[in-house]
């Protein structure tokens, strides 16, 4: 068991996500940043889609209340196991009473604090987890509270002590994502085309996991066309009437009617949920051809056996 | 009659994204557009293509997510139309017929008076146009359980409002063009309010999860404040 001491800013657990509802609007929701909760679950040897605690910029207090084996990815949050510092990326013995800190990121919005067999929360839909917006999955639908306990799977060795740190720089985040062409780019003027791609843009406080709002130079439309309401991609850039982009991200909408002027590429998913208010990004457009090589190489890496010290 | 796509109507295809395939039937919304979109989603939900991981169908679309390790545009692209090319006309499937009880106005439904007002008619006749009509659930989108129905008599129209409002309770009943829907949790809204209903749309442990099934057709039914009151606290 984990008690939940101090509950962070915005903690909440989540695993590879709930693909599969789309029909009944239900959206995939999972990790913001995928490729930290996998090195995460590898390193412990467990599946590596487990579920495992994802903090938001500010960390939090967490008590355990049985001996186990966790990792923290992702982001640093300087998290210290009873007063010693522990780094991210590597395997650490917890012993039941000790107490884990996390303050608050030095660098990207989440970490991950994965523990050895995951953690057990019923499956909604298959998956455990957390769609804040609707209240569903996770631990009862929300963010966790002090005082919440959180029940672990079954702890067993870990698979390995730490990551190869020429691998993790390979896979760390990026500030310049690279987006296909979207669908509606020639319903902007050719001058904001050339600027959503030649300028950067701001995160703004009001974004979170459904969507990151950004600000910048205005992106303007040709015509004042309605769109029909239709699916939309997960990473899909949408410009809403005021101009500002939006990138619609895990705990998306299923369905929308804004025009979108780019999408944000697989490979480059995990990087938008390392992104906090006030960071700047940048946009580069790539073919559907060097997207897919670029997914296919981050595959290879993520599921090398080189990535894996012991 | 639940009618197969087929090629004359143009199908289009185009990468949404990197891992995504927009299927479309055309720009309209209509009730042909309709049973392609449903029937196209059956096909795929019954004969699933390799590396298929989620489907988000639209009143004239469905947006195909696939596993870019797995398989491609190319080939999710082909698979759809060996589907759709071999597909025999299915039997209708049945439709249901749903009633839905609103409680109209008041702060169940605070745009109700001014979308009235403006539309110049009596809040009555506002209330008598959306309930006489039959709408059908085009389909579920945006949260989870939110059902788009359509459509709205163009006497009672109405556009989205210029700032959405922060938090729309679950079971309110909005106007938006010439759509009408039900927000199922709450959840930031633009749409106009009109009312609200007591039963509950989606719950994720009830089978089925969601009261109302893309190609049911819905009526809304007037009620009083007290039986609204009733009703809720029987469910």
């Amino acid at each position: 068991m984990i008690r939940v001491d101090l509950p962070g800013l915005m903690t909440t657990v989540q695993d590879i996500g709930r693909e599969g509802f789309g029909p009944l609007g239900v959206s995939a929701s999972g990790a913001a940043d995928p490729i930290a909760l996998r090195i995460g679950n590898r390193l412990l040897g467990n599946p590596e889609g487990a579920a495992a605690l994802e903090l938001t910029l500010v960390g939090g207090s967490f008590g355990f209340e049985t001996d186990t084996w966790i990792a923290i990815t992702g982001s640093d949050f300087g998290a210290e196991l009873d007063g010693e510092p522990v780094a991210t990326g590597v395997v650490r013995q917890v012993h039941e009473g000790q107490s884990l800190r996390m303050r608050a990121t030095q660098a990207g919005a989440r970490c991950y604090l994965c523990v050895s067999g995951g953690i057990d929360v019923p499956l909604v839909l298959g998956s455990a987890s957390t769609h804040v917006l609707s209240a569903l999955g996770g631990f009862n639908g929300r963010a966790l509270r002090k005082g919440d306990t959180l029940r672990t799977g079954p702890c067993r060795p870990p698979a390995a002590k730490r990551l190869d740190p020429t691998i993790v720089e390979r896979l760390a985040p990026r500030r310049r994502l690279r987006v296909t062409e979207g669908l509606q780019s020639d319903w902007f003027t050719e001058g904001s085309q050339r600027a959503f791609l030649e300028t950067s843009f701001e995160v703004t406080e009001a974004s979170d996991r459904m969507g990151l709002r950004l600000k910048g130079c205005v992106i303007e439309s040709v015509s004042q066309a309605e769109m029909i309401t239709t699916g939309v991609a997960l990473g899909a850039v949408q410009v809403p009437p005021g101009g500002q982009p939006v990138i619609v991200f895990v705990e998306q909408q299923t369905t929308g009617g804004y025009p979108v002027i780019g999408n944000v590429i697989a490979a480059d998913l995990a990087s938008v949920g390392q992104l906090r208010p006030r960071d700047r990004v940048e946009f580069e457009l790539v073919s559907h051809g060097a997207a897919r090589a670029l997914v296919l190489e981050q595959q290879a890496l993520l599921a090398s056996d080189q990535l894996l010290l012991s | 009659m639940l009618q197969p796509p087929n090629e004359s109507v143009a199908t289009v295809f185009q990468a949404a994204s990197d891992q995504t395939l927009l299927v479309s039937f055309g720009e309209r919304i209509t009730r042909e557009t309709h049973d392609q979109v449903r029937s196209l989603l059956a096909l795929l939900q019954q004969a699933p293509i390799p590396g298929m991981r989620n489907l988000h169908p639209a009143y004239c679309s469905v947006l195909i997510k696939f596993d870019p390790l797995i398989t491609t545009h190319e080939r999710v692209e082909h698979e759809v139309r060996k589907r759709i090319a071999g597909q025999e006309v299915q039997p209708a499937a049945a439709r249901d017929n749903v009633e839905i009880p609103v409680c109209y106005g008041g702060d169940f439904g605070p745009d109700l008076a001014p979308l009235a007002e403006s539309r110049r008619l009596s809040i009555d006749d506002l209330i008598r146009v959306h309930s006489q009509a039959i709408y059908t659930v085009y389909f579920l989108g945006f949260v989870p359980g939110f059902v788009y129905l359509g459509t709205v008599a163009d006497t009672i129209a109405a556009p989205r409002l210029s700032s959405p409002r922060r938090r729309v309770e679950a079971g309110s009943v909005g106007i938006a063009g010439r759509q009408t829907g039900i927000y199922p949790c709450a959840v930031p809204g633009g749409w106009q309010l009109i009312g609200r209903t007591p039963l509950t749309l989606f719950q994720v442990d009830r089978e089925p999860m969601s009261l109302l099934a893309a190609g049911d057709e819905v009526r809304f039914r007037p009620i009083a404040r007290d039986e609204y009151d009733r009703i809720k606290a029987g469910t």
